[in-house]
């Protein structure tokens, strides 16, 4: 008999079978997302409480009464100037200490990180001690504050300088930290080449890591400054608290709260709070522009 | 002329020891070995970018063995190419003059003749980030050429291009190459790149640079074309057959 084929029909649908016990399925990934979610959320939420619970607490005639004293506003002033200084003065120096850092391997290099570390983590008070003792300390037969009065023709300790000293002792630890990572991203070729076709260090640097060190730069300006507005014990050891002369935001909330001025206290936090997220806010911004 | 005498490299734990090579003036030198073998390391050292611990190295009858990079006069194209982030197509031309603070008509035309010899003339006001493989190839190649270097070191210059754009692109350098008379050292892993491109073959295996006859490369070739010589893979795998 001959082979006949089966005439040609459409191929029967696979059937779906339900899976057998052996199948592997992994389950529902929404308890995970949910635990993330709710352990990272309940710093947020701290975060919102504490700010909403000083919004409570104050009021807009507070607030009013709080920004028409003089001694506030000079906080306000004196806070905005001297973070603004330190600030910059934190990344003019914290860019060549860190290009350095993370480009060349020396001897000693640990002794200098370690060194970088004790402003992160010293309590904020012995740095002001560190620099009281250094400005009054007796070096051939004078010292540092003699010194700075009798040739820069200016006073240091418990003055304006010395805010802005106290403020940038700290702050600039950390523009260090930021602009390190910022460098370690950078990859060294291109500078390597700017080298070959011509350049010197300093050219290549100018011309090239620092085009692309922007984004850094920018995020240790913002960290330092947000650093210096939070600096507090240094400033009250180093620069004092005396009104309309050292006192600076963080000081006037100490202030207030030492004669019992609570309310004052809270709508100056509150007034901290604004100015560190306009800042922030504009810095970014500016960052986000630029590229 | 480029000549290594003696030459030892330190990094780290990496040593090389006694390399010596000579590519002569004008000549197209490939330079191939496994990985691992100091490749890199040794066209580092002939631009400056690795301290040469013993020996000299001798560009165009200098000895630069002391001299910073940027003294030696060598146009280099590195394997990442390294192209700057933050500058257009026409900046990475301008870029090796405006450091020499060459006059600004001498400036434009370098560029205009450049872009026009490597192809690239509808790109110079490009940022870097969106050029293709063979048109960033274009631009490194560009940027080391724009001073007139007489020397020219390329390391891998042409990997992770299809075969068509490295075609092209071969037959660029060797124009390039022989209308400006450019001493050149070449390294790469391709056997289709050397055929296409070599004067004189140097082989490192063991740590140790040797000249090979160019004819190592045709008679291979024909073991080569029957497996197929194009892809990246093969090639590593021939060059390994050659080394050994």
């Amino acid at each position: 008999m001959p082979h006949r084929h089966p005439p040609e029909s459409p191929p029967a649908p696979t059937a779906v079978t339900a899976p057998s016990k052996q199948a592997h399925r992994a389950g529902s990934d929404l308890p995970f997302l949910a635990l993330m979610g709710g352990l990272g959320g309940s710093y947020i939420l701290l975060i919102l409480a504490m700010l909403a619970a000083d919004m409570v607490y104050t009021s807009p005639a507070h607030f009013a009464a709080a920004l028409a004293k003089p001694e506030i506003q000079f906080a306000v002033r004196l806070t905005l100037i001297s973070c603004t200084i330190s600030a910059l003065l934190s990344i003019w120096v914290a860019t060549p200490l860190a290009y350095l850092l993370s480009r060349f391997q020396f001897r000693g290099r640990w002794l200098i990180d370690t060194a970088l570390d004790v402003p992160v983590v010293l309590p904020p008070l012995v740095i002001g001690l560190s620099l009281l003792i250094l400005f009054h300390l007796p070096i051939a037969g004078g010292n540092l504050e003699e010194w700075f009065q009798r040739h820069l023709r200016f006073r240091v300790t418990f003055q304006k300088p010395a805010v802005i000293l106290a403020q940038f002792a700290v702050a600039c630890a950390f523009a260090v930290q930021t602009m390190r990572v910022t460098f370690d991203q950078i990859d060294p070729r291109a500078e390597q080449v700017a080298l070959t076709l011509g350049c010197r260090r300093s050219q290549a640097f100018l011309k090239v890591v620092l085009p692309q060190a922007w984004r850094g730069l920018i995020a240790a300006f913002t960290i330092a400054w947000a650093r210096s507005l939070g600096e507090f014990g240094p400033i009250l050891v180093f620069a004092g608290a005396t009104r309309m002369r050292t006192e600076v935001l963080s000081t006037t909330v100490f202030l207030e709260l030492s004669v019992g001025q609570l309310e004052a206290a809270v709508a100056v936090s509150l007034l901290m709070v604004m100015a560190a997220m306009a800042v922030l806010g504009i810095v970014r911004l500016v960052g986000a522009k630029v590229h | 002329m480029i000549e290594l005498r003696n030459v030892s490299i330190r990094s780290g734990s990496f040593v090389l020891s006694d390399v010596t090579l000579t590519v002569p003036t004008g000549g197209y030198a490939i330079l191939m070995g496994g990985t691992g073998q100091g490749k890199t390391t040794i066209v580092e050292a002939i631009c400056g970018l690795r301290t040469v611990e013993r020996g000299s190295v001798i560009v165009g009858g200098v000895d630069v063995t002391r001299f910073k990079p940027a003294d030696r006069g060598i146009g280099y194209v590195p394997q990442d190419l390294a192209l700057f982030p933050t500058m257009t197509v026409r900046e990475h031309l301008e870029f090796a003059l405006r450091i020499r603070r060459a006059a600004r008509t001498l400036i434009r035309d370098r560029v205009a003749d450049l872009s026009h010899v490597l192809g690239i003339e509808g790109l110079l006001e490009r940022d870097v980030h969106h050029l293709s493989g063979g048109e960033a190839q274009r631009v490194a190649l560009g940027r080391a050429l724009a001073f007139d270097p007489q020397v020219l070191l390329m390391d891998e210059p042409l990997k992770a291009l299809d075969e068509t754009t490295r075609d092209r692109l071969c037959e660029l350098l060797r124009s390039v190459q022989r209308d400006r008379g450019l001493t050149t050292l070449h390294v790469t892993h391709s056997r289709t790149e050397a055929r296409a491109l070599a004067d004189h073959l140097l082989v490192i295996e063991s740590r140790r640079v040797t000249e090979r006859p160019l004819t190592l490369l045709a008679t291979r070739e024909d073991h080569a074309d029957g497996s197929s010589s194009s892809s990246p893979g093969s090639a590593t795998r021939l060059h390994e057959r050659t080394a050994s």
